[in-house]
């Protein structure tokens, strides 16, 4: 069964099973990368245009429809987590993130190498692109209180009050993990979802302030807590803001001036 | 660089959570949400574990942590920092009783950030409601040159004899302990209860006691607490509190929310019969004592020197500038008491966490204590370390300097947050601290002792009735526009001979600042030889002033100063700090008395 998250000794046990994608800046990559992993930046996956380009960026680095693919990164799992949504939205559905940061693998002492690693082209990369997982500002703009889906702002409580797409409910990004690991684990998942009447016989549909990194995260906790019917706004509040389609705001409180940065 | 004091100060960690409660309160809000128990019921609930509602949103709640004496350690630092990124706002906030307050949390999250709590120690537990609030106790308690003993084990032993105990749990109103140190760190007059510790001789030995204050309290009505006996014994202190309490929830008025506090009781049977029923109530307390009823007090074993070795160094004006009016003396020498100033009282993640990495290589009781400034202070930090204390606090934008002196302003909420808010008290709080620091006020040794006090509505959060210059918020007319405006009090004063401010005028909320500095030229041009900023405003409210003689004449300058344009003119004069939009006054039900 596919794993959502690998922790460190897991990899380090199976390392010639998979494929380890960092998702860092090409540069920070130079400077030194968890042993074995290539390097494919987020970046270069938001430049394609559509499914096609992408897939053509997942050959040309060695990954195909089957391989078994980690992707890390050094902020909190959001980007690495964004690389693996599109791989899977793509049609690679044996795609898992790295429990840990690369700030942690290393403070953790485990190996990490500066060669480039570059991996034959793979063969071939069969499209199937996997709509139930993506929404679109249309979809988004449909959702009504009553229709059994839930939208996520993954965004920070502050940024959340400010303006939010209307009928979303908040669960920050930083409520999802903890410092040991980028996600914390299924049964506390569980319970602060439970706790907010998060069902999982609801549809759920996560967004966040950009690209749907945050949002990603947020698509791979809920996975991680044993939900299945889950998509991401990839284009978050970001579009939604340049479509000036509707917001909902709260000018009630100062709450702004409460904060200490 | 621990292990040098490892040996000697011991401030023990209490755990104040409970692990089955995190359990209580996500089924009674599961019951709530299920619709099995009413909108009372559960309020009352959730108030009795700190969780009051938010500022016109149903959705979210503040929630309070009891911080018994202020104590705080590294590990609950660091786990406030991550609860608050979590589930609030990414800062928090330090309360004037020494609580810490997480905002714009979902009611829903609540068990979530108990669990988080009560897994170092901490609670919510009889933070709001009807019940015994934190005890707070001066931040000076235990290494101040003026104290007798050190009061902080009295202060805790109360914590916990009173915390889920059956005597607090259904008030007529909240009730607040102050422990003071000496006379001058002394917040005693303005609690239910006021402790000031003293000592005599008996027979040759030093008997250890307090001098015990009641039935004071700031609100829209304040009061100044009254003595209850010249000396009370310390074996008599629980006694007589107990006493306290139960004529309380025996008396107090629990119909009138507005005249529940015991301070009103009081007032209203003045204190000379309120202090017979006491004394009376204490006998009885003392003939029916159980073995229960005991505190259980170990002092503090503390070094009475440190290492003195201050080597000289090239210090920079930055360094002088924090040095004077951020670090205090202990009585032990070469010890120090290191404050720190926030911005009223809001303190981000990050900065939390140096805190505690800071806290473990400085201070020699490997804690920190909350400050009724809304601040932190770390103690027994050896002189030796305070260059590279202050540079490391620096680094982190907590060695702003002022903490002891008039820049160092105390706000409440206000409209952050606060359901019963009016002016966004908060910001203007900011403002203020921040014009005061550019002007350099905090080096002015004249203004020593001056402090400013801002709350956002008549409730007195903010404590404006103690302020040398205090502030609350209300909306009033001016020039035929509603405009967010502050009462101004002057004179008030905290301590032994502690006075409640006077109102004289009302100033728009963006005059506040000018009016301010105002008063210091006035000050300054009116003043006699020597005299400071607080003896000029005393020989004003007698009457005695030199070219503007009492509050008459100073109120007309005052009132030529707050004046503002019409509206059409300069717009933004009408609107409250922290919003562009038209000023309205919207406030909702307070949970106070819930
Ligand atoms: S003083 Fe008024 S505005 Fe400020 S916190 Fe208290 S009730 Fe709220």
């Amino acid at each position: 069964m596919r794993k959502i998250i690998i922790k460190p000794k897991e990899l380090l046990n199976k390392l010639d099973e998979y494929i380890i994608i960092d998702a860092r800046k090409e540069d920070e990559y130079k400077e030194g990368h968890i042993i074995n992993a290539i390097s494919l930046p987020l970046a270069r996956v938001l430049d394609a245009k559509d499914p096609n380009e992408l897939a053509e960026v997942f050959r040309s680095v060695g990954v195909s429809n089957d391989d078994k693919v980690v992707v890390y990164d050094d902020i909190f799992g959001a980007i690495a987590a964004r690389v693996a949504w599109t791989l899977e939205y793509i049609g690679n559905d044996n795609v898992s993130l790295l429990s840990v940061t690369f700030s942690k693998w290393k403070s953790m002492g485990y190996k990490v190498e500066k060669r480039i690693r570059k991996r034959k082209e793979a063969k071939k990369f069969i499209v199937r692109v996997n709509d139930a997982i993506l929404a679109t500002a249309d979809y988004v703009n449909a959702i009504s209180k009553t229709n059994n889906k839930i939208l996520l702002d993954s965004r920070e409580r502050l940024n959340y009050l400010d303006a939010h797409i209307p009928h979303a409910i908040n669960i920050s990004w930083r409520a999802l993990g903890n410092e040991d690991s980028i996600l914390k684990s299924p049964e506390e998942l569980r319970r602060m979802l439970k706790n907010r009447k998060i069902d999982r016989d609801k549809e759920i549909i996560t967004y966040c302030g950009s690209v749907g990194t945050l949002s990603g995260l947020a698509y791979y906790a809920l996975k991680y807590a044993g939900y299945e019917n889950i998509k991401l706004y990839a284009k978050s509040f970001k579009e939604w803001k340049a479509l000036q389609l509707p917001i909902e705001e709260f000018k009630n409180a100062t709450y702004w001036d409460l904060s200490a940065e | 660089m621990k292990q040098r004091f490892k040996e000697h100060i011991k401030q023990d960690k209490e755990e104040w959570g409970l692990p089955e409660e995190v359990e209580s309160i996500e089924e009674m809000i599961r019951l709530y949400r299920a619709g099995k128990i009413s909108d009372n019921e559960f309020r009352r609930f959730r108030l009795q574990y700190g969780a009051y509602g938010a500022r016109l949103n149903q959705d979210f709640t503040m929630m309070r942590i009891k911080v018994p004496a202020g104590i705080l350690f590294p590990d609950q630092l660091r786990r406030l920092a991550s609860l608050s990124e979590a589930f609030s706002i990414g800062s928090v906030h330090v309360s004037t009783r020494q609580n810490i307050q997480m905002h714009w949390i979902y009611l829903d999250d609540v068990p979530e950030v108990e669990r988080g709590l009560v897994e170092v120690g901490l609670t919510t537990r009889e933070s709001c409601g009807n019940t015994i609030r934190n005890i707070v106790v001066s931040p000076f308690a235990g290494v101040c040159k003026k104290e007798p003993f050190d009061v902080t084990p009295y202060a805790k032993a109360f914590a916990k004899f009173f915390l889920r105990n059956t005597l607090n749990q259904n008030l007529p109103r909240k009730f607040k302990f102050n422990f003071a140190c000496c006379e001058e760190h002394n917040l005693s007059k303005i609690a239910d209860m006021g402790l000031v510790p003293i000592t005599k001789e008996e027979n040759g030995k030093i008997v250890r006691g307090f001098r015990v204050y009641l039935g004071g309290g700031l609100g829209p009505a304040s009061f100044i607490a009254e003595l209850l006996e010249e000396f009370t014994n310390e074996d008599q202190l629980l006694p007589t509190a107990i006493a306290v309490i139960r004529l309380f929830d025996r008396l107090g008025d629990r119909i009138n929310m507005h005249r529940n506090r015991m301070r009103y009781l009081v007032h209203d049977m003045g204190f000379n019969k309120f202090k017979e029923l006491v004394l009376k109530e204490r006998e009885i307390v003392n003939a029916t004592k159980s073995i229960y009823m005991k505190l259980d007090i170990k002092d503090i074993e503390k070094p009475t020197k440190g290492l003195i070795s201050i080597k000289p160094f090239n210090a920079s004006n930055e360094y002088k500038r924090w040095f004077n009016t951020n670090v205090v003396e202990q009585k032990q020498q070469g010890y120090y008491l290191v404050f720190i100033s926030l911005q009223m009282g809001d303190i981000s993640a990050n900065q939390l966490r140096e805190l505690a990495r800071v806290v473990e290589e400085f201070s020699g009781e490997n804690a920190i204590i909350t400050t009724p400034q809304q601040g932190f202070v770390i103690r027994w930090v050896l002189g030796s370390d305070l260059p590279k204390l202050y540079k490391q606090l620096s680094s982190v934008g907590l060695a702003k300097p002022g903490a002891l002196s008039i820049t160092s302003a105390v706000a409440c909420v206000g409209t952050t947050s606060c359901n019963l808010a009016i002016t966004n008290s908060h910001r203007l709080g900011k403002e203020i601290q921040q014009r005061l620091l550019e002007k350099g006020l905090d080096k002015d040794k004249d203004l020593e002792g001056v402090t400013i006090h801002i709350s956002g509505c008549p409730n007195s959060c903010g404590q404006h009735m103690i302020g040398t210059l205090g502030f609350y918020g209300g909306a009033s007319r001016v020039n035929n526009t509603l405009t967010p405006t502050y009462n101004m009090l002057i004179g008030g004063r905290i301590g032994e001979d502690a006075r409640l401010g006077r109102v004289i005028t009302r100033v728009p909320a963006k005059r506040v600042i000018d009016v301010i500095l105002k008063m210091i030229s006035i000050y300054k041009s009116e003043r006699n030889d020597k005299e400071k900023f607080t003896q000029w405003i005393d020989r004003i409210l007698e009457g005695r002033g030199s070219n503007i003689k009492d509050v008459e004449e100073l109120r007309k300058i005052i009132e030529e100063e707050a004046k503002i344009p019409d509206a059409d003119i300069d717009a933004d004069l009408y609107l409250d700090y922290g919003s562009d939009n038209k000023f309205t006054a919207k406030t909702a039900r307070g949970e106070c008395a819930a």
